[in-house]
């Protein structure tokens, strides 16, 4: 043990309490300041995080077993106890780092972007809000990160998809081309709901782990683990399974996810491209020691991951909006990780997570960039010559309304490319040895995954292919294109620092280096999991590049060899046809859900409305029965009873009254020896009575 | 001597002949003067029983003085009620009794 | 029979006829003669009961002042009669009530009163007005002033009734 004084564990709670106070700041003096010392009070708080987290780097390289840091205790109830603490390991430090460091980088992005999105129109209360929610986001994806228990990861996880929600629904009185719709609240409400889903598998875990062993502290629940019969370990994995199919967009839940587009442009970037989606492998990851217990569940997982990543792949082919390609190429890596950290191969897994990450984030970024670019040219023109654009509704993010943009956005296309290449896969950018990382490890444990995720990557460089020709090649297609404008400083400059890790991302785990499988075996190895280095498969590695190329090149020869022009249709759809149509319409997915739960939940929803609450309750159970009963009861009390029983009483009572009154009043006739008569009745009877007696 | 009952015997007569006049007769004079045999048959009783309780002297004259003052009360009901039917005989211009009805309920 | 119950006998017919005179005659006038009559009967016996006092007040009260009292009204109203004054189917109750009293007071008198039949003492019966005058103004002084009251009050009562309010006047 080294002198502690120079360790910063104790700095971990600052990993919450940095963005919260930011947030807080925002919050309540917000009001005061001005746009740009809003964004530098996020930005700032993001990035002292991101000090704290490299300080805890550190602290971990001095001593890598890593520590606990208690804060406070939360549930102590009968034999359950959730304190509050930090788990400060190499795995939770890597994504502190990659979480607060990606986070700070699109923060800054953001005060440029939100800035200059059309839809901004000068409301700072909206600016203000969005850092609020992103130091939020931020917060959150660190209390998920270094929960030191499954409940503490999971208030982690919901905070994260409270933030993911707000934020999708950001613009949540338009849609995403500024109209006035409910469709981005629409999405927000997509996303929450698919995540409830997930969040219940999550939950059914969680509490299995309680149940069998009670508690939900990742060490107890690992030490116990080793004992538990192989049926409660296959019921906690896959309930697990079902969290990351949310929270990661997973088939079959992965359908929040491109709707998430709806959201600002970095939103899209940090939270459903770097840092949140990959909250599910990070879980897999955390759970390692479960999932190395059974075979079976990794197989499963590793499939779901591995045909998540071809299906959405064959989807980014055919779509034209520009974030939603990257959307659904997201969803396919996400798929590479689920499926490296199903396979056991987690260091793969993790390492892909970051260089996706990386170039992910640029990409996303730089497409809101080209997206910024397009709404200035755009704007540009409708300066010129208002009347023409007054009615049609521009959508700047149509990939068919582009084209030629290499010479307009010059700095942004670089930055594109290396983007790019580095998810293609090319040689030596990032993004080659985190997928050939896993597509070796396949190749080794599963060969069908293997291929699945093969054909997947020959897909994205395809697909990816495409829309570098069709955004920055050609001719312009549209006259917004032609006169699309470069992005500020304040945006390119954190693009510039992503593109260099994109392509120098590689270096942190190259093969026979093994930097971050040595770094993140001292987690691993702590709770009995065997980490390898990753193999190095020269050959998987030369058929992947090669297909890559391929796939470039037969990209190119479609929509370069002839660009495209204005209004002309697909090449594509050409010569695939229905096929074509089907990716392009998402292969129906969304309309099967539509069908198979959305129409079935309003089916039921108005058969509870009309049927069960309105007609049973309301018009039979509430009407019939209890008013009808009552009025009946009421009347009955009424007619025979009050009237028939009650009053005839108080009647004959009265009527006995008035005709004896009636017959008595006879002898109030006014004659007054008939009154005598009757006193001397009385003086008779009265003596008569008192002689007898 | 005769026995005192036989006095009684006449005393209540006469007070059933008074009662007896007040309910057959309409001439509200006539009833006026049977109240007042009603009232000397009563006197006759008095006058019974004190001579009865003569011989207690401490008691000797209760008797006739209760007839006094019985008496006294008679003559002052006498000039009222004589007085009332000299009223009632002017509005009504009659004295039958039962034209005297306006008592009814 | 001796000689007192045979006067007694007498009279009392006398009496009971008088008033049954009084009770049937259709002439006011004749009616306060029977009940005169009657009043006088009745003083004897207040005589022969030992109440020389009482009778001569009877005699000169009722029969006197009282009597000549109705007589002066019956002539002064000129209403001494009343046609079909009985009707005779009405007064059946009457009657019947009236002999159930009197069977009554029979009954009374004679099987529940026992009386003891004293002679009068003479020295009393002498002493009578004067120990009768003693007695009412000392025992009986605020009942006899009271009486006065009365008498003067009714005497008041009788003049504002009858007194006719002239036409214009002050009352």
């Amino acid at each position: 043990m080294e002198n502690s004084s120079l360790l910063f564990f104790q700095l971990a709670p600052w990993l919450v309490f940095l963005p919260v106070l930011g947030l807080l700041i925002n919050l309540t003096i917000g009001v005061k300041l001005s746009e740009k010392g809003t964004g530098a009070v996020a930005a700032i708080a993001s990035g002292l995080t991101f000090v704290v987290a490299s300080l805890l780097v550190y602290s971990l390289v001095r001593q890598p077993e890593g520590t606990v840091v208690p804060l406070a205790s939360w549930i102590h109830v009968g034999t359950l106890t959730i304190d509050w603490a930090f788990r400060v390991d190499t795995l939770s430090a890597t994504m502190m780092l990659v979480v607060s460091g990606v986070g700070t980088l699109i923060h800054i992005y953001a005060i440029g972007y939100m800035h200059e999105d059309v839809r901004f129109k000068n409301d700072l209360g909206r600016y203000r809000r969005f850092f609020i929610f992103l130091n939020l986001f931020i917060a959150m994806m660190m209390i998920l990160v270094s929960g030191n228990s499954y409940s503490m990861l999971f208030v982690g996880w919901e905070g994260v998809g409270l933030c993911s929600f707000l934020l999708i629904g950001f613009w949540y009185d338009m849609d995403t081309l500024g109209r006035p719709s409910f469709a981005n609240s629409d999405a927000a409400k997509k996303a929450f709901i698919a995540n409830r889903v997930g969040d219940f598998g999550f939950l059914m875990a969680a509490f299995m782990m309680f149940w069998k062993f009670g508690s939900t502290n990742f060490t107890e629940v690992f030490a116990k683990v080793t004992s538990a019969d192989p049926g409660t370990i296959l019921w906690i994995t896959l309930f697990l399974l079902l969290g990351v199919a949310g929270k990661s967009a997973q088939i079959p839940l992965y359908v929040w996810l491109p709707d998430a587009m709806a959201g600002p442009t970095p939103v899209s970037a940090l939270i459903h491209a770097a840092t949140m989606v990959t909250a599910g492998v990070y879980l897999v990851s955390r759970s390692a020691p479960i999932y190395a217990l059974s075979h079976d569940a990794q197989y499963i997982v590793a499939t779901v991951g591995a045909v998540t990543g071809l299906f959405a792949a064959t989807i980014a082919v055919a779509q034209y909006d520009l974030k939603k390609v990257l959307a659904y190429s997201t969803i396919s890596q996400l798929g590479f990780m689920v499926a490296a950290v199903g396979m056991g191969a987690y260091v793969a897994g993790m390492f892909h997570l970051i260089t996706h990450a990386f170039f992910k984030a640029l990409l996303f970024l730089s497409a809101g960039s080209v997206i910024l670019g397009m709404e200035r040219g755009h704007h540009h023109l409708a300066h010129g010559h208002a009347e023409a654009h007054g009615t049609e509704v521009f959508n700047p993010n149509d990939m068919r309304n582009m084209g030629g943009l290499r010479k307009q956005m010059p700095v942004t296309f670089w930055l594109y490319v290396a983007g790019t290449l580095a998810l293609q896969g090319i040689f030596p950018f990032a993004g080659f040895w985190s997928k050939d990382e896993i597509l070796a490890d396949a190749f080794k444990e599963f060969p069908h995954v293997y291929w699945l995720l093969t054909i997947a990557a020959f897909l994205t460089a395809f697909y990816m292919g495409r829309q570098i020709w069709l955004v920055f090649f050609g001719n312009p297609r549209s006259e917004v294109a032609k006169h699309a404008e470069e992005s500020p400083l304040i945006m390119t400059a954190p693009l510039m620092v992503l593109a260099f890790l994109s392509v120098f991302g590689g270096l942190l785990n190259l093969p026979g280096v093994d930097t971050l499988t040595s770094w993140l075996k001292h987690t691993f190895e702590s709770v009995g999991v065997a980490i390898e280095p990753g193999a190095f498969n020269l050959n998987v590695a030369l058929v992947s590049t090669g297909l890559a190329l391929l796939a470039i090149f037969l990209s190119w020869w479609l929509y370069l060899r002839k660009p495209l022009v204005a209004g002309q249709i697909d090449p594509l759809k050409k010569l695939f046809g229905p096929i074509f149509t089907g990716m392009e319409n998402k292969w129906y997915v969304d309309e099967g859900y539509q069908f198979l739960f959305v129409d079935r939940y309003n089916d039921l929803a108005r058969f509870l409305a009309q049927k069960v609450d309105w007609d049973f309750w309301h018009e039979w159970f509430h009407n019939s029965i209890i008013r009808d009963g009552f009025v009946g009861l009421t009347r009955f009390l009424a007619d025979p009873v009050d009237l028939g029983v009650v009053d005839k009483i108080s009647h004959v009572l009265a009527d006995a009254v008035q005709s004896s009154a009636n017959s008595l009043r006879k002898l109030q006739n006014g004659f007054v020896r008939s009154y005598a008569l009757s006193v001397m009745l009385g003086v008779v009877v009265i003596l008569g009575y008192l002689l007898l007696k | 001597m005769v026995p005192l009952n036989y006095y009684l015997a006449l005393s209540a007569i006469l007070f059933s002949m008074g009662a007896l006049g007040i309910l057959i007769r309409r001439n509200s004079l006539i009833i006026f003067m049977s109240v007042e045999l009603m009232l000397n048959a009563a006197n006759l009783s008095f006058v019974i029983f004190a001579r009865q309780w003569a011989a207690n002297s401490a008691s000797v004259f209760n008797g006739q003085i209760f007839v006094f003052f019985v008496m006294t009360v008679a003559a002052a009901e006498v000039a009222v009620g004589l007085a009332l039917i000299v009223v009632i005989f002017r509005s009504h211009q009659s004295i039958d009794i039962d034209q005297l009805n306006n008592l009814k309920g | 029979m001796t000689g007192e119950l045979i006067l007694f006998l007498i009279l009392a017919l006398t009496a009971i006829a008088s008033a049954a005179g009084m009770l049937l005659s259709r002439h006011a006038v004749y009616a306060a003669l029977y009940l005169v009559l009657n009043f006088a009967t009745v003083a004897v016996f207040y005589l022969i009961l030992g109440s020389p006092f009482i009778a001569l007040a009877q005699v000169s009260v009722y029969g006197g002042a009282i009597m000549v009292l109705f007589l002066f009204v019956i002539m002064l109203l000129g209403a001494e009669q009343i046609p079909a004054e009985i009707k005779w189917k009405n007064i059946l109750p009457a009657v019947i009530l009236g002999l159930a009293l009197v069977g009554q007071t029979l009954y009374l008198v004679f099987q529940k009163i026992a009386f003891s039949n004293l002679p009068l003492e003479n020295s009393v019966a002498e002493a009578n007005p004067t120990h009768l005058a003693k007695s009412l103004f000392s025992t009986y002084l605020l009942p006899f002033e009271i009486t006065s009251i009365l008498l003067l009050v009714a005497m008041v009562g009788a003049i504002v009734l009858t007194k006719q309010e002239k036409k214009g006047g002050r009352g």
